[in-house]
């Protein structure tokens, strides 16, 4: 008999800034899929002046050898100027936004807008009987405030998965 | 300036990048770039038989050359049936330009005729690749897709052109495209790293250099330095099978082959060193056996110009991103400094000499039939002296080439490592020739790898090209039926030759000259027949049909778990075993 092992895994950051070309984004996530690594959420957007450069920031997750070998993988890759790993690098920030939309009449939706409050989530849209909340934060609170939504009348979720940024005054 | 199409923009690119051979196929999607090769004559395009074939012949052109392979199909099917060639072009570090064919810009996305996605299909089995949307992009594109291919780790570039592109005209004036520097790969070794390696080297006592294709890739001044390396360290030297040639197999340092099917003597070594000294290699899993297992007591030093071999698959010591012909340099050159001289390893050459008395490459004796083994021998005897370059397709014959066939030089070898892609040999061997005309050319084949890409004895005699092909005929892909022995109880299934065609008639179907060898006694002549005619000729060398390729580490096996000889074999594996490849 043979069964397959599992290995720990650790959650890592990733700063990646790429030509800002046709097919970038495919060649990145097709990298990750073929390589058999994982994508817990990816976002691009084009950040230089000359509209150029985009910073693609990757949140993964492997044991360290993936996590060497995702980074090598990246980097060998042409249209690749950069990669840091914010996880190693040290003190960083991440943020995440996320539109909520919960629906419902009565003390729920009063205890809705109370949770909310709590969690400075922002009303952008409301009829007499539904809110869609605006949320920033780390993932994690993101994440309680979506669970706590879901005892009050949940109706739907988009999230923008997560950017970073290192501290300091240095640029990573 | 002047008002040029993209089909003579790209023609006049490639001529001023040198480039005089382009192996390829027409196709509505490439017809102005053909119409526009029609006027020049610096170009050769050499009209292969299947698109996969141009891929191969390209990499056998490049890997007996040096300078990059370029090929050139059609869009759809043109683009498909190059897929795996240039995935093999990538597996073994083959610099290869591809360009192919696409339907027009405003056609792309609606499924029209001969339509596929070129650019996604190839994106992940090339070094890198372009969609090409203007005629103004062409030059720069062309000119970065070289840099790319040839420099650091070489490999295939795919430049995807739609007709319209190919059609429409811009100003373009030559040598004035713009170099694009943003693909710089690291060529010097880090100083401290060097020198760090070079204390490891001084403090060795067990010392090995296990060196790879990327020796072979750096030059022939990497080979150069390979030797006086191995001179001044006084190590043993092993390869893997990209690697043959990189160190003279007459020298004294020289152990053969590691790995799978790679030499007792070297595989213990590599078991028992305390330095692996890995020069351009990857620790390819046909060369590590099982990972844990894998030369436990040793510190490692990696030499490799791709990052990312770094602690893929082995954990090291000391790497060292750089090209390895120059590092080679900086390691000499500190070694010097430091007035180090070989030191003479008296216990480890004596351990040496112990597994070397095993004589693992011995093959039991026959005279009623050809054991392969033999047939390889007597081609290498026959033929040594003229520097042959050797392809191979992929199989037993393959291993009993890289164990039996003894390589002095670099860029003589030429065989589909990586991907093991069957049907490689023939195209290869017309790359080789093209690039080599007067070298001798023999691709070492078997039965069932030679069909794959039979229908290119057209292309050679076409091109009036002297191939050999030497079919070492065993009635079965060998190499499927031997771990079918090894691992499955002999239940052969689906790996006899069935329905053989007469290999002779075939070749001279094609005005090739076809010679069969069947008893041993004949095999001196049929081998001389075979180098003293002219053209091209296809020999069907009937061997032993259940011959094993000993000796052989079994997957999921260490490298001190060797087969040396059949009596080793016990038919069957457990699941972990047979989960590897």
């Amino acid at each position: 008999m043979m069964r397959i092992k599992d290995e720990i895994v650790k959650r890592h950051v990733l700063a990646v800034l790429v030509d800002n070309e046709a097919g970038i984004l495919a060649r990145i996530a097709g990298m990750f899929t073929s390589r058999g690594y994982n994508i817990e959420s990816l976002t691009v957007a084009d950040i230089s002046e000359d509209h150029a450069v985009s910073r693609i920031t990757i949140a993964t997750n492997g044991p360290p050898h993936v996590i060497e070998q995702i980074i090598a993988q990246l980097d060998r890759l042409v249209p690749v100027h950069s990669v840091r790993d914010l996880t190693e690098a040290g003190p960083h920030v991440q943020r995440e936004l996320a539109l909520v939309k919960v629906a419902g009449k009565g003390e729920n939706r009063i205890e809705a807008m109370r949770l909310a409050d709590a969690y400075r989530a922002r009303i952008v849209d409301t009829t007499t009987e539904s809110f869609v909340f605006e949320i920033t934060g780390a993932p994690e609170k993101i994440e309680a405030f979506v669970g706590l939504m879901r005892e009050v009348g949940l109706v739907e979720v988009g999230r923008t998965g997560v950017v970073a940024i290192g501290r300091g005054p240095n640029a990573a | 300036m002047a008002e040029r199409s993209g089909a003579e923009i790209l023609v006049e690119t490639l001529i001023d990048l040198g480039v005089d051979t382009v192996f390829g196929y027409p196709g509505g999607a490439v017809l102005p770039i053909y119409d526009a090769l029609y006027e020049h004559s610096k170009i050769k395009h050499i009209l292969v038989r299947h698109e996969q074939a141009a891929t191969h012949a390209a990499e056998g052109y490049a890997r007996s050359t040096g300078k990059p392979g370029v090929v050139l199909v059609t869009s759809g099917p043109g683009a498909t049936n190059a897929v795996t060639g240039i995935t093999d072009a990538l597996m073994d570090s083959i610099p290869m330009i591809v360009l192919t064919g696409q339907v027009a810009t405003n056609l792309i996305g609606t499924d029209a005729f001969q339509e596929a996605d070129t650019v996604g299909i190839t994106r992940h089995c090339t070094k890198h690749n372009y969609l090409v949307k203007k005629p103004s992009d062409l030059a720069g594109v062309v000119n970065e897709a070289f840099h790319i291919a040839t420099q650091g780790r070489p490999g295939p570039v795919v430049i995807d052109i739609p007709k319209n592109v190919q059609v429409a005209t811009t100003d373009f004036s030559r040598h004035s495209a713009e170099a694009n520097n943003r693909y710089q790969p690291q060529i010097e070794g880090d100083f401290k790293a060097v020198n760090e390696a070079a204390e490891m080297i001084m403090a060795a006592k067990a010392p090995i250099l296990y060196t790879g294709g990327g020796i072979i890739n750096s030059g022939p001044k990497a080979t150069e330095s390979l030797r006086e390396l191995a001179q001044l360290t006084g190590a043993p030297v092993t390869s893997t099978l990209m690697g043959l040639g990189a160190f003279p197999c007459d020298s004294d340092q020289w152990m053969g082959m590691l790995g799978m099917h790679g030499t007792f003597e070297a595989n213990m070594a590599m078991n028992k060193a305390d330095l692996v000294v890995c020069l351009g290699a990857r620790f390819d899993d046909r060369i590590t056996g099982r990972i844990d297992a894998f030369s436990p007591n040793s510190k490692k030093i990696h030499v490799d110009i791709d990052r990312s071999s770094i602690n893929k698959t082995i954990f090291v010591d000391r790497p060292i991103v750089g090209d390895v012909g120059r590092i080679m340099e900086q390691l000499i050159a500190v070694l010097k400094g430091r007035r180090f001289s070989a030191p003479d390893y008296e216990e480890w050459w004596a351990r040496i000499k112990g597994w070397r008395a095993t004589n693992c490459l011995e093959y039991p004796a026959n005279s009623d039939e050809i054991m392969p083994q033999e047939a390889i021998r007597k081609l290498w005897l026959a033929t040594h002296d003229r520097d042959p370059i050797i392809t191979t397709e992929v199989g037993q014959h393959q291993m009993w080439a890289a164990q039996h066939f003894g390589f002095d030089k670099p860029n003589k070898w030429l065989t589909s490592g990586g991907l093991g892609t069957m049907g490689y040999g023939l195209p290869a061997a017309i790359g080789a020739q093209l690039g080599n005309p007067d070298a001798l050319v023999i691709d070492i084949a078997g039965e069932a790898s030679i069909q794959m890409n039979i229908q290119e004895l057209g292309t050679a005699t076409q091109y009036r090209l002297p191939v050999k092909i030497f079919i070492l005929n065993n009635e079965y892909m060998g190499m499927v039926r031997q771990w079918q022995e090894l691992t499955y109880e002999s239940r052969y299934s689906n790996s006899y030759s069935e329905s053989l065609p007469d290999f002779v008639k075939l070749g001279e179907s094609y005005d090739w000259t076809g010679i069969r060898i069947e008893k041993p006694d004949e095999l001196e002549s049929g081998i001389n027949q075979m180098l003293e005619t002219d053209g091209p000729v296809i020999v069907d060398c009937r061997v032993a049909k259940l011959a094993n390729c000993f000796p052989m580490i079994p997957s999921g096996a260490a490298h001190t778990e060797m087969l040396l000889s059949a009596e080793d074999v016990k038919g069957t594996m457990d699941d972990q075993a047979k989960a590897l490849v």
